[in-house]
C-alpha cells in the first residue's frame, strides 16, 4: 500500500483530474454499452417468453 | 481431428444460442481481469520515477489502443470472409464489432489526451501516431455509417467490407509509426523482440487490463450478432 490516505488517493499526485478523467469516462462508456445491450437482450428474451 | 464440426456454427440459426451461452462467461471473465487488473494498476504498481501518478492511465490507455486496432483486424478478417464464402454470419459478425471498435478507439484517444496535457503540455499533436489512430477512428465511423445508408443488409455488408479491407492498411501504419517518423508519442512499451521497457508488476497490471477488455470485447459482440439475427433472420433467433 503506497497511499498514505484516501485524501491522498484520491488526488493521484496532483494528476487527480488527469487519471480519474481517463478511468470515469473508460468506466461510463464500457458499462453503458454493456447496458444498452442486456436491455436488448432482456427484452427480446421477455418477447419470446422465455425466463432463461 | 477435431470432433466439433465448425461449419455448423457458421450459420446463424446455430450460432444464435451458443453466443448467447457465451456471454455470461466472458462476462464473468472480463470483471474477474477487470479487478485484479485495478487492483494492481492502483495498489501495487509503484509510482513512476518520472511521471509521478499520471502514468496510471497507461492502465486503460494501453488495452484501449491494442483492442482499438486488433478489433479493426478481426473485424476485417471476418468482411473478407463474407465477401470469400458469402456466409451470412460474417457481414453480421463485422457489424457487431465495428461500434465496440469505435469505442476503444475513441478511448485511447480521450485517455491519450488526458495524458498528454500534463506529459506533453498540449491534449493533442498532429504526431503520425495520433494522427493515424484518429484516422482509425473515423474509419470505424466510415464502415458504420456506409453500411447503415444501404437499405439491403447484404449489399451493406459488402460495401462495408471492401471499406473494412481497404482500411487495414492503417494499422500497421498505426503501430509502426513511432518507428517510421519521429513522434511526440513513445516508442512501443512492449515488444516481442525485447523486454519490457517498464516494471514487471506494471507490465502484469497492463496485461490484465487488457485481458479483462479483451474478454469485454467478445461478450459485447456476441450479444450484438444476437441482436442483429433477430432483426435480419428472426426465425434463426431461437434458443436451441
Amino acid at each position: 500500500m503506497q497511499w498514505g490516505s484516501w485524501a491522498e488517493f484520491w488526488a493521484m499526485g496532483g494528476y487527480g483530474l488527469y487519471v480519474w478523467g481517463s478511468f470515469a469516462v473508460t468506466f461510463v462508456c464500457m458499462a453503458g454499452e454493456m447496458a444498452g445491450l442486456i436491455v436488448g437482450e432482456r427484452a427480446a428474451r421477455a418477447r419470446h417468453g422465455d425466463a432463461s | 481431428m477435431s470432433a466439433i464440426n465448425w461449419f455448423k456454427y457458421s450459420s446463424p440459426h446455430s450460432f444464435y444460442p451458443l453466443a448467447g451461452r457465451m456471454v455470461p462467461w466472458f462476462l464473468v471473465a472480463a470483471a474477474l481481469l477487470g479487478v485484479t487488473g485495478l487492483y494492481v494498476a492502483f495498489f501495487v504498481a509503484p509510482t513512476d520515477f518520472q511521471q509521478g501518478e499520471s502514468y496510471r492511465i497507461i492502465f486503460i490507455h494501453v488495452p484501449a489502443a491494442w483492442m482499438s486496432m486488433f478489433i479493426y483486424l478481426v473485424m476485417a478478417a471476418w468482411a473478407g470472409a463474407g465477401l470469400v464464402f458469402n456466409t451470412r454470419l460474417s457481414g453480421m459478425m463485422a457489424r457487431a464489432l465495428a461500434p465496440t471498435g469505435a469505442m476503444f478507439t475513441f478511448l485511447a484517444l480521450w485517455t491519450g489526451a488526458l495524458w498528454g496535457k500534463p506529459t506533453w503540455g498540449t491534449w493533442w499533436v498532429w504526431d503520425a501516431r495520433l494522427t493515424s489512430e484518429l484516422i482509425l477512428l473515423f474509419l470505424y465511423i466510415g464502415f458504420l455509417s456506409l453500411t447503415a445508408a444501404i437499405e439491403d443488409d447484404r449489399r451493406a455488408d459488402r460495401a462495408g467490407a471492401i471499406l473494412a479491407l481497404v482500411g487495414v492498411v492503417n494499422i500497421p501504419i498505426i503501430y509502426f509509426s513511432v518507428v517510421w517518423w519521429n513522434t511526440l508519442h513513445q516508442g512501443a512499451s512492449v515488444s516481442l523482440k525485447s523486454a519490457p521497457k517498464m516494471a514487471t508488476t506494471m507490465l502484469l497490471g497492463m496485461l490484465l487490463m487488457a485481458l479483462a477488455f479483451w474478454m469485454y470485447s467478445i461478450a459485447a459482440a456476441m450479444l450484438r450478432v444476437r441482436s442483429i439475427i433477430r432483426e435480419r433472420e428472426p426465425r434463426a433467433a431461437t434458443e436451441d
